[in-house]
């Protein structure tokens, strides 16, 4: 396979698609609403209106609108359809032939779509994420082409350290940093990882990259073997994703057909084969010190680091641990370059961000959005605001974040806008609460996890949060006193500052941050039990 | 041999490169209160006793995994750390069920020890008097997980210096617990033979030979030293 054979295949698959397509959402979410039914009435209206020579259906990745579907888009109308039952499927053809439009049809120009900007998500929705041919028509596999070609390793991760991505696992530690200190360990063997556990309640950015747009992945961990000098890369994965597991095994497969993947790529001296771990879906196993000890086929349990993987990772050999989304930038970063990515984002954060955006909100589901839009603008104008009543608060970064109180909803969202306020950009987990959430109870409900989480390792974390969340637990039930929110807010402190890794050391954030915004809460269920109290005695 | 200087609580210590804070400490006749460290095993900084103050460094770091850089200078007994300390020994009294009056090790404990270097006399925090078992399967040995700290000194001794690999931790979070073989009864594990060395590496009356009453438990730590010195040094002679 060379660069003329690449661009030939675009132009046969270009060539061989219908001028009307019917885009079908074939994702986890619109598949539980029985989509794989509408993709297939769809197909057969196609074939008994007699459009077939014009009109395909293709079951493509998550559109993004996941509280709305089963979704169904016709390109390049850009017709949207909504909570599409089986029944509807004539009609949706049928209007394609001048036929009647069904009240069913959503506004693709709302607010919701027209303010994202795709990056990472440029594909999903248009392309079926089981053709490996669709995703080289899109101009797919030509970045990692231009990568080995046009640019030596020291250039691509010159380039990607200018481009001023920050990782998008949770902690934003700047991407180019990471693989210029991978590649430049000596070792003759290392590794690229790709962490796909997403682990955090709520979140579905990684699993919709990888069920969407397999390819997107596999092309930004074959540029990253590359550039760090690896041949040899592991996609962790969870088991609860059977759906991206059946594409990315897949997408392996055809990529190595065409020896896009395997030995000698594009018939260069460079070797990449991925291979996929599946994971059994303990949230500290997306720790990355604790992923490779799993990937080695041990406990999932951290280790002091350092070491940092980038010294000795998976089997001690140097290790390029990326996330899932991170990576899904990469092949775009190449093809537009350095330049281009950082003019979007904020100073410090570049770039897009996904997020999933649930709880209290009208617009459940996934957007990209260019670092820096405020807070406001995702909740109220994309998300449509609370359905009844006020927003009272927002929580992101799942059970490492915070929760940030409705005052401070003009914030611009990037990783030091958030770490300031006491909450963290973390893997993109966005929940609204309104005027009926008790943030107590919020609280609670994340140290509950993290206790059920907890690796049980080291003591501050084992112990600590089974305390933590009993404290809690008593404030819900009207059963404390100030002295056991001394004993909180203590405790907090000692597991942020002495637990071994960071699931530990940021249990304890829902808490200070709802102690920091809405204190009054707290207290409130105090002094319900003080009256308690001086009743009964 | 590179060497490194740097001072603990002041006094200047050199030590050679790649050594640990807490060897470091040792050099300098500075104790830092530890639990899941053990000589002649790694170490696996999960006990978080050993954690110390270096200056310019924003986190505490563990002094039992942490190597020494030049001109580190490095604080072991501020009060942040006392109390977090304390705390963690409360949590540790709080989780199982530490009965010493009954306790084989009484007396003898490092979890007693520990308790008193910090200063705890009470627990803040509610005991949560876990539901856990005794297992006196073996024909010398017995576990009374009731007095486990999961400092995972066992799994260790018997996996890098007898070679073994009876032990293992089970489950997760506060369901841990120390496992015997696939989870079997202990004295069904064929692959232990029985040496002992996990009754010796037991900072408490977890692990404990059959036989023994309370405040009796008596450790052969030098054992442990003598076996690696043995393999590692050639030394056949204690
Ligand atoms: C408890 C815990 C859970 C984590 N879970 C994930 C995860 O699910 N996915 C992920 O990419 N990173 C996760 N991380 C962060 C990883 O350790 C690591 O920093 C990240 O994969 C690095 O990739 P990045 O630089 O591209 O963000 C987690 C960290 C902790 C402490
Ligand atoms: S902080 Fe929690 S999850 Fe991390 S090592 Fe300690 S016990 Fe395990
Ligand atoms: S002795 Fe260092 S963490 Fe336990």
């Amino acid at each position: 396979m060379d660069l003329t054979e690449l661009l030939k295949i675009a132009n046969a698959e270009r060539n061989k698609q219908k001028s009307i397509r019917v885009h079908c959402c074939t994702s986890t979410g619109c598949q539980a609403a029985n989509s794989l039914s509408v993709k297939n009435n769809l197909a057969t209206a196609v074939k008994e209106s007699g459009l077939s020579d014009r009109v395909e259906v293709v079951g493509v990745g998550c559109m993004g609108f996941c509280g709305r579907g089963p979704l169904v888009q016709i390109d390049p109308e850009d017709t949207l359809y909504e909570e599409v039952t089986p029944e509807d499927a004539p009609s949706i053809i049928d209007a394609l032939n001048g036929g009647v439009v069904k009240p069913i049809q959503g506004d693709s120009q709302h607010p919701f779509f027209a303010r994202q900007m795709r990056i990472v998500r440029q594909n999903t929705g248009k392309v079926d994420p089981e053709s490996i041919e669709e995703y080289i028509a899109v101009g797919g596999y030509q970045s990692l082409y231009k990568a080995i070609y046009d640019l030596t390793p020291t250039e691509i991760v010159q380039e990607i350290s200018k481009s001023g991505l920050r990782g998008r696992g949770g902690g934003g530690y700047p991407t180019g940093l990471k693989w210029a200190t991978v590649a430049k360990m000596a070792g003759e063997q290392k590794y690229v990882i790709c962490n796909g556990d997403e682990g955090d309640p709520g979140a579905f950015m990684d699993r919709s990259v990888l069920e969407s747009d397999p390819h997107l992945v596999l092309e930004g961990m074959a540029i990253a073997g590359y550039a760090v000098g690896a041949n040899h890369g592991y996609i962790y994965v969870r088991a609860e994703y059977p759906l991206a597991i059946q594409r990315l095994q897949k997408a392996i497969q055809q990529a190595k057909r065409y020896g896009i993947l395997g030995s000698q790529i594009f018939e260069s001296p460079f070797d990449f084969k991925i291979d996929i771990r599946i994971g059994a879906g303990a949230f500290v196993c997306g720790e990355e010190t604790a992923l490779i000890q799993s990937i080695e086929g041990k406990r999932g349990n951290p280790v002091p680091r350092p070491p940092y993987p980038a010294e000795s990772g998976l089997w001690k050999w140097p290790t390029l641990i990326n996330n899932v989304e991170t990576l899904a930038n990469i092949a775009a970063i190449i093809r537009e370059g350095a330049d281009w990515y950082s003019s979007i984002g904020t100073e410090n954060s570049k770039g897009t961000k996904i997020f999933a955006l649930t709880g209290k909100i009208r617009n459940n589901g996934l957007i990209e959005v260019p670092m820096g839009i405020s807070l406001r603008e995702i909740v109220e104008e994309m998300g449509g605001g609370v359905p009844e009543g006020e927003i009272k608060a927002v929580q992101t970064g799942g059970p490492s974040g915070g929760c940030i109180p409705a005052s401070m909803l003009d914030i611009p969202v990037d990783y030091d806008s958030l770490s300031k306020i006491g909450s963290m950009m973390g893997s993109g987990g966005m929940v609204v609460m309104d005027r009926a959430t008790s943030m107590v109870e919020v609280a609670q409900f994340y140290m509950e996890f993290c206790r059920e989480e907890s690796c049980g390792k080291c003591v501050p974390c084992r112990a600590g949060t089974v305390q933590l969340d009993a404290l809690l637990t008593k404030i819900v039930n009207k059963k404390a006193t100030m002295d056991d929110l001394t004993k909180l807010e203590a405790l907090c402190q000692m597991v942020k500052d002495t637990s071994l890794c960071g699931l530990g050391i940021t249990a304890p954030n829902p808490v200070l941050s709802t102690l920091r915004y809405f204190k009054e809460e707290y207290l409130e269920l105090i002094q319900a039990n003080n009256l308690d109290v001086s009743l009964t005695s | 041999m590179s060497v490194r200087t740097l001072t603990i609580n002041n006094i200047p210590v050199a030590i050679e490169e790649g050594a640990t804070i807490l060897e470091a400490a040792k050099e300098a006749g500075v104790t830092i209160p530890t639990l899941c460290h053990l000589e002649g095993v790694s170490d696996v900084g999960a006990c978080r006793l050993c954690l110390v103050e270096v200056e310019n460094i924003n986190k505490l770091l563990p002094a039992c995994v942490t190597q020494v850089t030049e001109e580190m200078v490095v604080h072991t007994n501020t009060p942040k750390l006392q109390e977090y300390r304390r705390m963690a020994v409360e949590l540790i009294f709080a989780e199982g069920n530490h009965v010493c009056a009954i306790c084989v090790a009484n007396g003898n404990c490092e979890l007693q020890d520990a308790a008193i270097q910090v200063g705890m006399d009470h627990t803040r925090f509610p005991y949560r008097f876990p539901d856990r078992h005794v297992d006196v399967s073996h024909s010398q040995f017995g576990i009374d997980h009731n007095r486990c700290i999961l400092c995972t000194r066992c799994i260790r001794v018997c996996n890098e210096i007898e070679g073994a690999h009876v032990w293992d931790v089970a489950q997760r979070g506060e369901n841990c617990y120390i496992a015997s073989g696939l989870s079997q009864p202990w004295g069904e594990v064929e692959a232990c033979t029985s040496c002992g060395k996990c009754v010796d590496a037991c900072p408490t009356g977890a692990i404990f030979r059959k036989g023994t009453t309370s405040a009796e438990k008596q450790r052969d730590r030098a054992k442990l030293e003598f076996v690696v010195n043995a393999r590692e040094k050639q030394e056949w002679t204690r």
